[in-house]
């Protein structure tokens, strides 16, 4: 495993994402209400826009959760599943905290 | 192919051209209509004039609708009319002419009928130079017409033969009631009284009647009943009957098989039929036959239910029975009767003046066993389940059943979908009550729950965040939801909380509520960038300031546009340039224009008295004003505003959720409008009103809005579904039925005195500013996957690779 450091953990708001590039690889990173961390790809394959950091976080029957802010397909945080198109499954990263750091592995 | 001509083009020759294109009819359709317009709602006439509503029926795709052709000749042998346009199926639709009692003087100058638009610019033209005026006829046309001459200012006489009004409505004790009713509006009614002849020479002076002397009046308008216009008919040799109309069939045929006659000028098993929803049926039976179906129209109940001149007066069933429970209340005007078998277990008919709200039940259970106590139906009809085959809507021939297969069907959950599936409710809307009853009796819960985290609608939302002081999401969901949010809900909550406590919408945990549009303070465009738009209250700018949105795009390279609301968009700012922009803008004298937000956008106006020369009020002050007033104030949807400074209306204010249209003694309010996908003229809701009160009335609207509607609810359609419809709304605004109106009046007030900027606010807070970075890892960074190319010397975003659709 190769840890990236991406920011201290302070830097990300609850419930809210942030992006990470990573050896030109765009990275959402979220921060989830009870201070859990998930990562996932930015692109968001309905629209090739580089968007998911900005979606709103949440829960759709007690799975993490981040809505596309374009048009509003719903991707779990844990499995990269798109929960409305089950078909459509995009990345998900290891991460995790080192000494206060945020740390996310791509490869 | 078949070729349908059809003559007239009122009501039901629109809805025989409707019915035919919906239904896949392959043929061609042709309408000819003598009146120099398209086809528009008679029903609603008289809202033409006291109203100014633009009554014209939406054009019908593929068919050819002539106007101002009068149709002068049948040649049926030929198959043509006028001698020389050629059908396969003739339809004549000619409905009727007002009927005018051979009296001297009918001609003179300010005589008229009610029946055309044309009609009604006369009386306008004559009332402007008349104090007073006349209805000849006191039936259901005769008070319309009256009230019409109440609203152009007129002192009012209605001259009625009959010992009582609307005779063929209500008996002689509904009568009374009635006549103390429209007495009490100022209106005097002359009943049991002839015409002898209009006095005057040129213009008329006055009526003469056999009894009661000589009433003053500039203006005589009769409405003494209608006649079938069958002249057309008669002259190709088709059956008329003995008294008029054109006799037709079951399947709406003449006496030629290839020509059909429908509405009122067709003679129906010896009947005429004057109200609307007849005619309709007939309209759709004649299309079924010209696709070759054997629909019949079998006659048609004649029950109606109106509100004349704000009384409600109701008929059903039978005029008479062996039996009759009569209620009577002359303090509050109400008077009920119920007539029954002389077992008393079977519901013959009825009559309700001044409360109608039995009307919409009871009328289904006509001809079949009473299912309560009569006193019972009476006073709480809606307690009683209506049968499956009971007839809802009558003016569009619904049933209950069909109500609940198109909720099942097309999963409904509200009123305004019902409407758009089945067409009820969308003639004279007296059944909006019951679809609302039969959407709950079909397990619809009406008040719906948001998502999966709350079982509330938005408007109890608001009340428990405002009744229990709540502050913070995290504190209502652990209360009154279950896990943690979505994009519905979180976006609800942060407008509930942003619209009750005007808080910044990014302090705390607010932040994380927030679409990215509102997290951002601009608009996400499809490559990921955002646009820009600083407020232009009124669409007023000094040239200086314009330079400065000149300066700021040129220098930031972003894509411009000019708005529909007579704003400037700049497109194409990455994340990390929105600080640097806004900065350049609030140092200039801008801020934020909410485009991205649910809340007020702008108050478009026109140029207004200033400097136009038909101006009558100042409507860019006006609009400068409303918008400063209302700037940031967050609600269920987008709020969108305009004011014209006269009644040519160049700012397009009926289009608006609240537009204002200048008179020349003040200010008319219209609210509930806008484009989009449904495109919805706003109401009247005050009217000549000064400009305090104007501003006293929109702060009341616009909170009990954002009070009560649903999520992502317009204006348009929260008072589409809001029961009771515009005559509530301004019971509650304006004369405070609620008791709420000081409530929401300092809701507002403190509005107004806590806003502030949010681009300004955030510039000025450095935590805030940390998050407009495209790389959390690599703040200076931009965002390698946004790419442009050129269109028209400005930028264009490259299209992206979609990996999924």
């Amino acid at each position: 495993m190769n840890w990236i450091p991406v920011c201290p953990f302070p830097d990300l708001l609850p419930e809210r994402g942030a992006c990470a590039l990573i050896g030109g690889e765009q990275v959402a990173v979220f921060r989830a209400h009870d201070g859990s961390l998930y990562a996932i790809g930015n692109q968001d394959p309905f629209s090739g826009a580089y968007i998911l950091s900005r979606g709103i976080v949440g829960t759709r029957n007690g799975e993490p959760t981040v809505a596309s802010p374009m048009h509003k397909q719903v991707f779990s945080l844990t499995s990269g599943v798109c929960l409305d198109d089950p078909g459509t499954v995009i990345p998900t990263f290891p991460i995790r905290v080192t000494m206060g750091m945020v740390e996310v592995s791509v490869k | 192919m078949t070729r349908v001509l059809i003559v007239g083009n009122g009501p039901s020759a629109h809805r025989l051209a409707e019915t035919l294109t919906t239904r896949g009819f392959t043929g061609s359709v042709t309408i000819l209509g003598e009146e120099p317009r398209g086809a528009y709602d008679r029903v609603a006439l008289t809202t033409h004039l006291t109203e100014g509503r633009d009554l014209a029926y939406p054009d019908i795709p593929g068919v050819t609708a002539v106007v101002g052709t009068k149709v002068v000749s049948i040649e049926p042998a030929a198959k043509t009319v006028n001698g020389s346009i050629p059908y396969d199926v003739l339809v004549l639709a000619t409905g009727s002419a007002p009927f005018v009692p051979p009296v001297p003087g009918r001609d003179l100058d300010g005589c008229h009928v009610y029946r055309t638009i044309d009609d009604l610019d006369a009386i306008r033209a004559s009332a402007a130079t008349a104090t007073a005026g006349i209805v000849v006829g006191g039936g259901l046309l005769g008070l319309e017409a009256a009230d019409a001459l109440r609203g152009l200012g007129l002192e009012t006489h209605i001259v009625e033969m009959s010992p009582w009004l609307m005779p063929r409505q209500v008996d002689e004790g509904g009568g009374a009631v009635l006549k103390k009713h429209v007495e009490s509006l100022g209106l005097t009614v002359h009943t049991g009284s002839g015409v002898t002849r209009i006095e005057g020479d040129e213009r008329v002076t006055g009526l003469l009647t056999p009894d009661k002397g000589v009433i003053d009046a500039q203006v005589v308008v009769f409405s003494a009943g209608i006649r079938p216009r069958d002249e057309l008919a008669r002259g190709a040799g088709l059956q008329v009957g003995e008294r008029g109309g054109i006799v037709v069939d079951d399947g709406m045929r003449t006496s030629d098989p290839s020509i059909l006659a429908i509405g009122e000028c067709a003679l129906h098993d010896g009947q005429v039929y004057g109200l609307v929803a007849p005619c309709m049926t007939m309209a759709e039976v004649a299309a079924d036959r010209i696709m070759g179906g054997t629909a019949a129209f079998t006659g048609a109940d004649l029950s109606t239910k109106l509100k004349l001149l704000g009384v409600e007066v109701a008929q059903f069933g039978a005029m008479a029975g062996a039996l009759d429970v009569t209620y009577l209340d002359p303090v509050a005007g109400v008077y009920k009767k119920l007539f029954v078998s002389d077992d008393a277990s079977t519901l013959l008919g009825g009559i309700c003046v001044g409360d109608a709200s039995p009307y919409a039940t009871l009328r289904s259970f006509v001809g079949s066993e009473l299912p309560a106590a009569p006193s019972d139906l009476l006073f709480s009809p809606t307690a009683v389940e209506l049968p499956g085959d009971a007839p809802v809507c009558s003016c569009n021939n619904v049933t209950k059943n069909d109500v609940t297969a198109a909720i099942k069907e097309h999963d409904l959950t509200d009123v305004a979908g019902v409407k758009a599936c089945t067409r009820a409710g969308t003639t004279c809307g007296s059944c909006l009550p019951l679809l609302k009853k039969i959407l709950t009796e079909s397990g619809v819960d009406t008040g719906t729950g948001l998502c999966e985290h709350f079982t509330h609608s938005r408007a109890e939302l608001f009340t428990i965040v405002q009744v229990r002081g709540i502050t913070t999401f995290t504190q209502l969901i652990d209360e009154h939801g279950t896990g943690r949010g979505c994009d519905i809900c979180k976006p609800v909550v942060a407008s509930i909380l942003a619209s009750l406590h005007n808080g910044h919408v990014l302090e705390g945990e607010q932040a994380a509520l927030q679409d990215t549009n509102d997290h951002f303070l601009a608009n996400l465009q499809k490559n990921g960038t955002y646009s820009i738009v600083p407020r232009i209250p009124g669409g007023e700018i000094t040239p200086e300031k314009l330079i400065v949105i000149g300066e700021v795009a040129r220098d930031f390279g972003l894509y411009t546009k000019i708005t529909g609301g007579q704003r400037i968009d700049l497109f194409g700012a990455r994340v990390e340039e929105l600080p640097r922009i806004w900065r350049r803008l609030v140092d200039a004298g801008f801020e934020s224009g909410h485009a991205y937000g649910k809340a007020l956008r702008t108050v478009k106006s026109c140029v207004g008295s200033t400097w136009c020369r038909y101006g009558v009020q100042d409507s860019v002050t006006l609009a400068i004003d409303l918008e400063l007033r209302y700037r940031g104030l967050r609600s269920p949807h987008k709020l969108k505003s305009a004011v014209s400074g006269c009644a040519r209306e160049c700012a397009e204010a009926r289009s608006k959720d609240f537009g204002i249209i200048a008179t020349e003694k003040g200010w008319n309010l219209y609210v509930g409008g806008n484009g989009g996908f449904t495109p919805r003229h706003a109401d009247l809701l005050v009217q000549d009103v000064d400009t305090a009160t104007l501003i006293r009335t929109i702060d009341r609207f616009l909170m009990f809005y954002i009070r009560t509607a649903d999520r992502l609810q317009r204006t348009a359609a929260w008072l589409e579904n809001l029961e009771g419809g515009l005559d509530r709304l301004r019971e509650i605004v304006v004369d405070d039925a609620l008791g709420i109106c000081a409530d929401l009046d300092a809701q507002m007030a403190a509005h107004v005195a806590t806003y502030a900027d949010e681009w300004r606010a955030t510039l000025d807070d450095p935590v805030k500013l940390r998050r407009f970075v495209s790389f959390v890892n690599a703040p200076g960074t931009p965002d390698p996957s946004i790419a442009f190319t050129t269109e028209r010397d400005q930028i264009k975003p490259e299209i992206l690779q979609v990996t999924s659709r």
